[in-house]
Order: C-alpha cells, then structure tokens, then sequence
C-alpha cells in the first residue's frame, strides 16, 4: 500500500451513483413509485364524478383540486425517502463517504422527484381533461406542476432528513413542509386558474421557477446538516 | 475524550494512538460504548471533551479528507436488500475510491462469485457479511473500523476475517476492532478495555 491518499471519485460520479441507485430501486419495487400516483389520480379524477359534470364548476375547482392532490401525493411519498436507508445501514456509509453529503442530498432528492414527481407531470394531462380544462391552461398545469414538484421533493428532503430517527414521524413531516410549500400550492393553483380565463400566467411561472431555483440551491444543504443531526 | 450518551459518561480520559500497520482492539461488555467510541472516531458523534488527529492534525471540521481513508463495516450492512451485489458494489464505486480490476477476485476468494445476480435480500445473513468484507477489501480506505466483525460468520468466514486484517495490517493499513471475540491476528496489536 502506498503512502498516497486514495483517491475520491468525481463529484458527478457520486450524484450519478446515487441518482441511478435510487431509480433502479424503484424499478424493483414499483409499487412504491404507483401509490402516489394513483393516490394522485384517484383524488382528483374522483370529484368531477361527485360534482357532476357541469363544465364550468370544474373549470373552476380543476386547478385547486389538482394542485392539492399534487402536494398530497407528494408529502405521501416523501415520509420514506431516508427510511430505508436508514434502516439498513446504508445512512451511514452515506454519511462516512468522502463525497460531500451536500451531493448526496441532492441526489436523492432529484431521485426522488424523477421516480414521483416526473410521473405526476406526465399524467397531469389527462387529469386536467377529466376536468374540461382548455388547451393552453393543460400546458400551464404541467409547466407548474414540474417546477412545483421538484420544489416540493428538494424541501421535502430537508422535513425527511430531519424526522428520518423518529418512527412514525408523518404527522411531524407534513407539519415542517406544509409552510414551505404553501407558495408553491397557491401561485400553481392561481396561475392554473388565472390561465383558464386567459389572462397572462407569466408571473405566476417565473415565480415557481424563481422558488424552484432557490429550494434547488439552497435545500441540499439543510438536508445534508439535518441528516447528520438526526443520525446523531 | 469523554462521550455522554443521555446523562451518562460512558468513558472518560481516554487517549490512545494507532500508527500505519497497527491493530486497535476495543475490548467492553455490552453497552459498555464499544459502538459508541467507534462512531465518535469516525464523526457519527460529538464528543464532549477531547480530540481526534489524524495525520499530525485535528479532525474536527476536516473530516472529508479523513473519510477518503476509512471503511466502515457495521452490525447493519448498509446494503439494498432489493439489489444485487454487483449493483450495489457498482454503486460503492461512485462513493469510494474502488479497486475496479480484481471484483471478480475478490468475490471468489469470498465464495460470493456465483451468488452475484441474486438480490441480497435472498442471501444468508453471513453470506451479506461477507458482502459487507468484499466492499473492505475493494476499497483502498487505508484506515478500516469494523464493529462485531464476527456477527453471523461461520468457522472458515471467522478465519477470512482474521486473515484479510491480518494482510491489511502487513500492507501498512491500520483498523480499530470492536468486539468480545477472540481474534488471531498476525501484527501489532493494542487495546483499550472499557469498562
């Protein structure tokens, strides 16, 4: 063995590392990656059959109702995201790798978005047409709802990675995250809305990007000093 | 360095130090702070009083460059029980430094090279053990910390054990030991007793 320091792989290998990690975990277990999902689907397809079928009722709930729903399927999903790393050891050799947790946190948050979030904005389409939404408020839905849920999975991560040593600790999470995510709900749902009667949403989109771009900058590093508070 | 967990001291003026080729075994009863004292050394914890050098200088707030060198192997695995081995070795690469050419080589010395397309939830609790040891000796971590290396091994697993830190240690490697167990290491070796 030689006197030199080992050397430490690049910081993209280790985002990669644990990006593809995380995605191909949810290849193997997809049921993981359907709940939400569904949970998404269900709630907001479910209530133009309570309401009935009056176009202009759900033109007007549509946005709400799925942006609620948006945000429900996430905090659902975003309880285990240090969970089972947690559990089986796998924290710590997060925590003890030479490559900055920084990264680490990111990766699972961008993870974890890929794997919920990324499939929530597909879908989002053919939810909006259960809702009779025009055509240009369906694109604006989508545009929001991918800056709103990356936002949504990056500040989650901080609420995960702090109540990751507590069982049960759902109920704790949704209490941190709900006050962050609250711009994120009501400039999505407004500026869906406001695109339904075509009036100008530009605002309302470089608003979530602006927040999106700062959760994105800024939420690693939360995480990554609660991962190591709660591992304590 | 003294350590409190909750309310109690669980040591207190300890001090020792771990030269290259050197084998620290931490002997203890349960609960004595065996874990404890590793997961300090390693930053897991804070210690109350007292520091860690490494390489002449204090590790506390440097401990990045530290973490290039050490291996962790601990009761939990910290694998993924849905992934294969070579997945999951795949991923270790982008965390460590990794020894890429002689995987192969070291799983068969292992006895895991024909178990390497199984996910690792359908493996034996030793045969993930030895999982755990072929991600040591992959790595070229100069400073390996091992909590109960003997957990579910068998005879000849228990053996391999002492022969790869026997090696380790011959390489100019160094490795702080936490157990209860006998171990057959050919090298300098130190210990400290908690008590």
């Amino acid at each position: 063995m030689t006197d030199t320091r080992p050397l430490v792989p690049s910081l993209w290998s280790g985002f990669v590392g644990i990006v593809r990690r995380d995605i191909l975990l949810a290849w193997k277990r997809p049921g993981d990656v359907l709940n939400p999902l569904f949970f998404f689907a269900m709630v907001s397809t479910l209530f133009p059959l309570a309401l009935g079928p009056s176009s202009e009722q759900l033109g007007s709930i549509g946005p709400g109702v799925i942006w609620v729903a948006a945000l429900l399927a996430a905090l659902l999903s975003l309880n285990s995201l240090f969970v089972s790393d947690f559990e089986d050891g796998s924290l710590d050799q997060l925590l003890l790798s030479p490559q900055p947790l920084t990264v680490l946190a990111l990766g699972k948050a961008i993870g974890h978005w890929m794997v919920s979030g990324l499939p929530l904005v597909v879908i989002s389409p053919l939810v909006a047409i259960s809702f009779h939404m025009p055509d240009q408020s369906i694109k604006v839905m989508a545009v929001t709802l991918f800056f709103g849920t990356l936002s949504l999975s990056l500040l989650g991560s901080i609420g995960a990675a702090l109540t990751v040593g507590l069982h049960r600790g759902t109920a704790l999470l949704s209490l941190l995250i709900l006050p962050l995510a609250m711009p994120v709900l009501i400039f999505g749902a407004r500026t869906v809305s406001l695109s339904t009667s075509d009036d100008a949403v530009s605002a309302g989109v470089y608003f979530l990007a602006a927040y999106c771009m700062l959760a994105l900058t800024l939420a690693p590093f939360a995480t990554a000093a609660a991962l190591r508070i709660s591992n304590e | 360095m003294c350590l409190f967990r909750g309310d109690k001291c669980l040591f207190n003026s300890l001090e020792f130090a771990l030269n290259p080729g050197q084998l620290l075994i931490v002997e203890g009863s349960n609960g004595s702070g065996k874990t404890s004292l590793l997961r300090g050394i390693a930053g897991l914890l804070e210690f109350e009083q007292g520091e860690i050098h490494w390489e002449g200088n204090p590790l506390h707030g440097h401990y990045q460059a530290f973490r290039a060198d050490l291996t962790w192997f601990a009761h939990k695995v910290g694998f993924k029980d849905d992934l294969n081995l070579l997945e999951n070795l795949r991923f270790e690469q982008s965390l460590h430094s990794f020894d890429e050419g002689s995987v192969m080589a070291v799983l068969a010395r292992l006895g895991l090279d024909l178990l390497t397309e199984l996910p690792l939830r359908s493996l034996s609790a030793g045969q993930q053990r030895r999982v755990a040891l072929a991600r040591m000796l992959l790595s070229k971590g100069r400073v390996w910390m091992m909590d109960e290396p003997f957990t579910n091994l068998d005879g000849a697993g228990r053996s391999l054990v002492d022969a790869v830190l026997s090696e380790h240690l011959a390489n100019g490697g160094s490795a702080i030991v936490a157990t209860h167990q006998p171990l057959e290491i050919v090298g300098d070796v130190k210990r400290v007793s908690l008590s």
